[in-house]
């Protein structure tokens, strides 16, 4: 008798693994180490009531509460969440990461460790920029770069006839030294200087901020920008 | 019914289904029904290789031409798969190579691809015509010189985002002379010049090319001899995007680019120089895709070359965008429906960019059709996730990444349960959501109630206990792929749940709290799973059955265990425990 009960009773959950539902999927879990695929227990009434006793009738006294799992194994499970580096976070591709990597190592060839950014501004500019000083091993390097950061500000809007114009480094090298415009910068002192005089090492420990002046602003900075302005006029 | 349609008629009615889904459900008819659709499927989609093996699907499908296939899962993009894990494409190339001779396509993603299976495809499938290799690995440039070589009919060939051991560039020299039939070609990930004239000859012979997309190692005074050879391109990607100043470049970019009427995708820009973006201007209207996520241009270059591409749908880009440039692009680009906004420095803990949830929020307003988000952001309020919940109820796509785990509303320093809870209650359509910041168990309630079409979540550092987990999978209906790391989530809720399980593709959990004893309980339970436990320390039996593993895939199949495991990687099923006390004698 017992036998055939037993029976009926795996047909039925056999035809209940096969029974169409409308409800929802899921609510199957395994109790008391069975599989109960019949009806949507309750998070509580499968877990809480029905896990729980299971262990304990087993009197194995485990316990699944997290923090005895944790103390009993080895310290591997406990992810302590350093600010530097946790595995895989933030969730970057390698490859993108990579790229990057290579691109900032490439812009930061010219320098030492740290940025030494400083404003730029240019008179007539709408816009603030900023460089790193570390980047550029040279007088040369630096007009190179704030050549293409203010080109598109020199000849207002962008057509390539103007453009190509800026693009010429000789024209360049004339705007940026000769009659219109004059770096200058400022220095740890507070004073305006014209930019080139000192040794670049030197420029780039003492430099504040840098500031593309029109020539007639930079009157009375150095003996040699008075010189320009003589030679114009 | 079935018997009163000659099978030839059945036939021509199937070649107008092309979704899987529908004919799925034909099969599901009849015998017949099932025969002849069998017979006539062409396309095959199999989103989890172990899900199942090339015999079985030969078996079935007796004449396919077109294969893709998904081997290792989502996180290994992140470097928490082990490396050896799995996922090879060798044994079903050879098993297609006999049943598939007019095999055309192949489509991998995260699958290891040795030189052997690329020359295996090369010579087994003589009108092969398709090859797409996205985050795949486990090849070099010889691999590619085979498929160069001998794929007479050849129109695309897209190496994704793979890591490829590149020897050097001379495979692209293979492809033969009467070699003209590429569509699509797909080269950025590679490191090494290929040659350029080679390169040139392939592009001008190469009419119907739409797709090409360069390597870095291509210079960028040489780009506009590219482009006179291509002006019908679709999608450019640049080379390196650096030159020395000078306005021939400038001139002879800008004038090859007028000429490229079609373009409507353009990516590369590694290195580049602003002052060389207005070369493109001309194209700049009819874009529709632009990825500048390798470009560290920065404001207001940056904003001003994005701002002129009023009819954008798609934008990829850095951080250097700020919450400015997002407001600019929230004004002009009102056809947006995707945006991607990478960290320029993933590991600083400041940040140095304004890039707020502002920026967000901005484009939330301004793009009425914005459906898919991406955001590596430092900062996010649950107001600021309300705000955007309601003004977009049409998103589809939504993943948020702030960078510091376990963050804060920054302005309330409350959780963002309510913020993200907005998030799904409000966009009912929602298919995917990535989450972060510090997350209760709250928010999965929220996300069971409302996600009801919700088919991937990602979850980490999140939650409190196995409540969170239960919520999830026993109210998200539509949930196919579940991963998690780094959550307090243990045995309960995935016992509970074990069923739901095979209603999906997969589960990932890494560093949680599932037992060894309850992992070996579900493989045991659930013969229609597979549970495989990654312990890269040891066996997951040289502690207490208590003992949290490592990492868990939990996946569906009707393959049975794999037999290609790594040392770390157990399957649990009914023999492991004999298999693991074989392996410590």
């Amino acid at each position: 008798m017992a036998m055939i009960s037993k029976e009926h009773k795996k047909e039925k959950l056999e035809f209940e693994e096969t029974e169409l539902r409308l409800g929802l999927p899921g609510g199957g879990g395994i109790v008391n180490g069975d599989l109960v695929k019949n009806g949507k227990r309750g998070y509580t009434e499968t877990v809480d009531l029905k896990l729980n006793l299971a262990l304990k009738e087993t009197g194995k006294g485990e316990n699944l509460q997290k923090e005895k799992n944790l103390i009993s194994c080895s310290n591997d499970s406990v992810k302590h969440t350093h600010k530097a580096q946790v595995v895989g976070w933030p969730p970057v591709r390698s490859f993108r990461k990579s790229l990057m990597a290579v691109q900032k190592s490439n812009s930061e060839e010219g320098g030492g460790g740290a940025a030494s950014f400083v404003k730029v501004s240019m008179d007539g500019a709408p816009y603030l920029r900023k460089v790193d000083l570390n980047m550029y091993k040279s007088y040369q390097d630096l007009y190179g770069a704030l050549g293409k950061m203010f080109s598109s500000f020199t000849m207002g809007k962008c057509d390539s006839q103007g453009m190509m114009d800026f693009m010429n480094e000789r024209k360049l090298m004339d705007v940026l030294n000769g009659s219109d415009f004059v770096p200058t910068y400022e220095d740890k002192d507070g004073d305006w200087m014209l930019v080139g005089d000192v040794p670049w090492g030197m420029f780039v420990g003492s430099c504040n901020r840098l500031c593309i002046m029109k020539g007639t602003e930079a009157i009375g900075l150095a003996p040699r920008a008075m010189e320009k302005c003589k030679n114009r006029s | 019914m079935a018997q009163s349609f000659p099978e030839d008629v059945l036939v021509h009615v199937f070649s107008f289904l092309n979704c899987d889904k529908d004919r799925n459900a034909v099969s599901l008819v009849c015998k017949s029904w099932y025969d002849i659709e069998r017979s006539s499927r062409r396309r095959i989609f199999i989103g989890n290789c172990y899900a199942v093996s090339p015999e079985i699907l030969i078996r079935r499908f007796p004449d396919v031409r077109a294969v893709e296939l998904k081997g290792k899962p989502h996180f290994a993009d992140f470097n928490l798969v082990p490396e050896g894990w799995g996922g090879y494409v060798y044994p079903w190339v050879v098993s297609m190579a006999r049943a598939y001779p007019w095999l055309e396509e192949i489509k991998l993603k995260r699958m290891v691809v040795t030189d052997e299976s690329l020359e295996l495809i090369s010579k087994s499938f003589k009108n092969f015509k398709v090859l797409v290799l996205l985050s795949c690995e486990g090849f070099t440039t010889d691999g590619l010189a085979y498929i160069a070589a001998n794929c007479r009919n050849l129109r695309e060939l897209d190496l994704g985002e793979s890591e490829v051991e590149d020897l050097s560039g001379h495979w692209l020299s293979h492809f033969p002379d009467n070699c003209t039939s590429l569509v699509s070609l797909n080269i950025s990930c590679l490191v090494s010049e290929v040659s350029f004239s080679a390169l040139e000859r392939l592009v001008a012979r190469s009419p119907n090319l739409k797709t090409l997309r360069l390597n870095r190692a291509v210079p960028l005074e040489k780009l506009p001899n590219l482009l006179y050879c291509a002006p019908q391109l679709v999608e450019l990607g640049t080379g390196v995007y650096f030159a020395e100043i000078q306005s021939d470049i400038f001139s002879n970019l800008a004038e090859a680019f007028l000429g490229c009427k079609q373009l409507k995708g353009l990516s590369g820009f590694w290195d580049v120089v602003p002052a060389y973006l207005p070369a493109m201007y001309s194209v700049c209207s009819r874009i529709t895709s632009l990825n500048l996520s390798y470009a560290t241009a920065q404001n207001p270059d940056l904003v001003h070359f994005v701002s002129q591409c009023s009819n954008l749908q798609r934008l990829w880009v850095l951080d250097y965008i700020e919450d400015t440039g997002l407001e600019a692009l929230a004004a002009s680009c009102k056809d947006l429906q995707e945006l991607r906004v990478f960290p320029s420095d993933p590991y600083d803990a400041e940040g140095n960019v304004t890039l707020t949830e502002q920026g967000l929020v901005a484009v939330s307003e301004g793009c009425p059709k914005l459906q898919s988000v991406l955001y590596f952001c430092r900062q996010m309020s649950n107001a600021a996730l309300v705000t955007i919940a309601r003004n977009r109820p049409n998103m589809i796509r939504f993943r948020l990444c702030i960078i510091e785990p376990r963050a804060p509303d920054y302005l309330t320093l409350e959780p963002l349960d309510t913020g993200f809870g907005a998030i799904v209650e409000n966009c009912k359509e929602l298919r995917r959501l990535s989450m972060s910041g510090l997350l209760t168990d709250r928010v999965f309630e929220y996300i069971g109630t409302h996600a009801k079409k919700l088919e991937m979540l990602s979850i980490a550092f999140a939650g409190n206990s196995d409540l969170g987990l239960h919520h999830v999978l026993s109210g998200c209906e539509s949930l196919r792929k579940l991963e998690i790391r780094d959550c307090p989530f243990g045995d309960k809720a995935l016992l509970a749940n074990a069923t739901k399980l095979e209603t999906m593709r997969s589960l990932w959990m890494s560093s949680c709290s599932v037992s060894f004893g309850a992992c070996k309980l579900l493989g045991q339970k659930m013969p229609r799973l597979n549970v495989e436990v990654i312990n890269e320390r040891g066996p997951p039996d040289s502690g207490p059955e208590s003992c949290p593993v490592e990492k868990l895939y939990v996946y569906r199949t009707i393959a049975g265990p794999r037999v290609d495991m790594p040392g770390f990687v157990w399957t649990m099923d009914e023999h492991v425990s004999s298999r693991l006390s074989r392996a410590t004698e």
